[in-house]
């Protein structure tokens, strides 16, 4: 689903954020990506979604290769992709139904659809009964659960988070990770991005470790983390 | 096609909404865009009206003839009578020199003064209507020319040259309306494409959110543009309201005026196809602004 094949980023300012990165992600996996502030996490998930282009190296998501991809074809391929994100970028002046329904009313789906697939991606995240409610009145781990509504709402087959768990209490954040897993369960590629060492200690999940731009261990199995 | 035209139509009372949303600062927009508008308009409506008030003085232009102060009485009627039966004469009068002198007197206030002359001065006159299909000022000009080869005749006068003159003026004006017009035009474009500019700042988070999860440009825009032609056809139906109320608050005095000239001249507000031409203009200014903004300033705003 995804592949970085010796990719380098360089920032306009000489700043290099990403150097020589090599991984696979295969398509119904789920890994946590991870590594200190700094360290090029978010230039990685940056790259996935084409917010930023890979200044060296093949970078492929979906079988498409994001160094030569047009930039008017950029949304569609945005719609393959689920982003999560730590400040939940929800809309306020819009209810939750609203918000959700924001990436099928993007593609042009039928307004009974739209319904649909709104009340089952908020049923999926426990909040069928707030679809009325501005997102305002909510609190953070219901916002992010309404983040991941939106995320999954067009069944995308990549699904990327980046720190969704950040602000929240432990047994909160735990609840949003069980999330991602049961996602995966249903076959979506997920690629988290955290640096709370707990829940990859207690998923047992493939781990990308950035370091200064780096990758420092590539791709570890089950099992391997040692922290 | 049906669920495209149902989005469109979904974009459009959404805007209309948001328009709604903060109903001064949209008032205070229409308002601008308005006044702009109904200063071109309603000096069109102006000329337009004088144009057809004056429509018909061309056609009412007459000759005088004014006959050498030796024609006798009954000369002149000979003459008068020769004429009738040219063609191009639709009527003749003739006035003797003792009506002119009279008709003098009554119309100049000079009654005392002339009453001191031993003699007439004035000449005998002959006012000739020239027929419906002599109108033309060069038939007319014929018509003169063969007037002043009779020997009675002293001077064959045309009474079109200020008409004409008035003519070129009111085409001059409509050439400075029009110029005033594109001016505006413009005004009402920057204002507009500013307001658009403001709303796309304004909305910068929303453009970032939709954009990441896949809006194309075309979809990002779409409200913008209808905002755009929103504001430039609410701004063009001012317009036409602000020049209805002027010309009411006009019709009165002029309608006064006209009666001590003798006329029944009414004002007449804008036809059907000029005030569809304005609302079309006001919309498509502001669609053109929107489209100008949303050029410059949607793909600057891209999610970091």
């Amino acid at each position: 689903m995804i592949l970085f094949d010796h990719v380098y980023k360089r920032y306009p300012g000489g700043q290099e954020a990403l150097k020589d990165i090599c991984f696979d992600l295969p398509t119904g996996e789920m890994a946590f990506l991870t590594g200190h502030s700094g360290a090029g996490k978010s230039t990685l998930l940056k790259i996935i979604t084409l917010i930023e282009r890979p200044s060296r190296g093949q970078a492929i998501v979906n079988n498409k290769n994001l160094s030569t991809y047009p930039r008017r074809h950029i949304p569609y391929l945005r719609r393959e992709i689920g982003v999560v994100f730590q400040d939940h970028k929800l809309l306020y002046d819009r209810t939750v139904f609203d918000n959700v329904a924001l990436p099928l009313v993007v593609a042009g789906h039928r307004h009974q659809d739209i319904g649909r697939r709104v009340r089952a991606a908020l049923d999926k995240v426990g909040l069928l009964k707030k679809e009325r409610v501005y997102p305002i009145t909510l609190s953070g781990g219901e916002q992010q659960r309404v983040g991941i509504a939106r995320a999954v709402v067009n069944r995308p087959p990549l699904l990327l988070a980046d720190e969704p768990t950040g602000n929240l209490d432990a047994a909160l954040s735990d609840e949003i990770m069980d999330l991602f897993v049961s996602f995966n369960q249903h076959g979506v590629t997920v690629l988290v991005a955290t640096h709370d060492l707990r829940h990859i200690k207690r998923l047992r999940m493939p781990v990308l470790t950035l370091s200064q731009g780096y990758m420092v261990d590539g791709q570890q199995k089950q099992g391997q983390m040692d922290l | 096609m049906i669920s495209y035209l149902l989005r469109h139509l979904q974009v459009l009372f959404y805007t209309l909404g948001q328009l709604t949303a903060a109903p001064l600062a949209t008032l205070m927009t229409v308002a601008v865009i308005g006044i702009t508008l109904a200063l071109p308009s309603g000096l069109y409506v102006l000329l337009e009206n004088m144009q057809r008030m004056t429509a018909h003085w061309e056609g009412g232009a007459q000759i005088s003839l004014f006959l050498q102060t030796t024609t006798s009485d009954s000369a002149a009627q000979k003459l008068a009578e020769k004429l009738r039966r040219t063609p191009g004469v639709a009527e003749i009068e003739y006035l003797s020199a003792d009506d002119a002198l009279l008709e003098f007197k009554q119309l100049s206030g000079f009654g005392e003064a002339l009453d001191a002359l031993d003699s007439n001065p004035l000449p005998p006159v002959l006012v000739v209507w020239p027929a419906p299909d002599y109108s033309k000022p060069q038939a007319l000009e014929a018509l003169r020319k063969s007037f002043s080869k009779f020997g009675e005749v002293d001077i064959a006068q045309l009474d079109l040259e200020w008409v004409k003159r008035l003519h070129i003026i009111l085409r001059l004006a409509q050439r400075g309306v029009l110029l005033l017009g594109g001016l505006l035009g413009m005004a009402v474009l920057l204002v507009i494409s500013n307001t658009i500019r403001l709303a796309i700042f304004n909305r910068k988070d929303e453009i970032q959110i939709i954009k990441l999860i896949g809006g194309t440009d075309a979809f990002i825009q779409r409200p913008f543009l209808y905002s755009g032609w929103l504001q430039g056809t609410l701004g063009a139906i001012m317009a036409w309201l602000l020049v209805t109320l002027g010309l009411a608050l006009l019709a009165g005095p002029i309608g006064d005026l006209a009666i001590l000239y003798g006329s029944q001249f009414n004002l007449a507000n804008m036809a059907l196809g000029p005030s569809m031409a304005l609302l079309g203009i006001g919309g498509g200014l502001g669609w053109l602004a929107s489209r100008i903004a949303v050029g410059r300033h949607l793909r600057a705003i891209e999610p970091t």
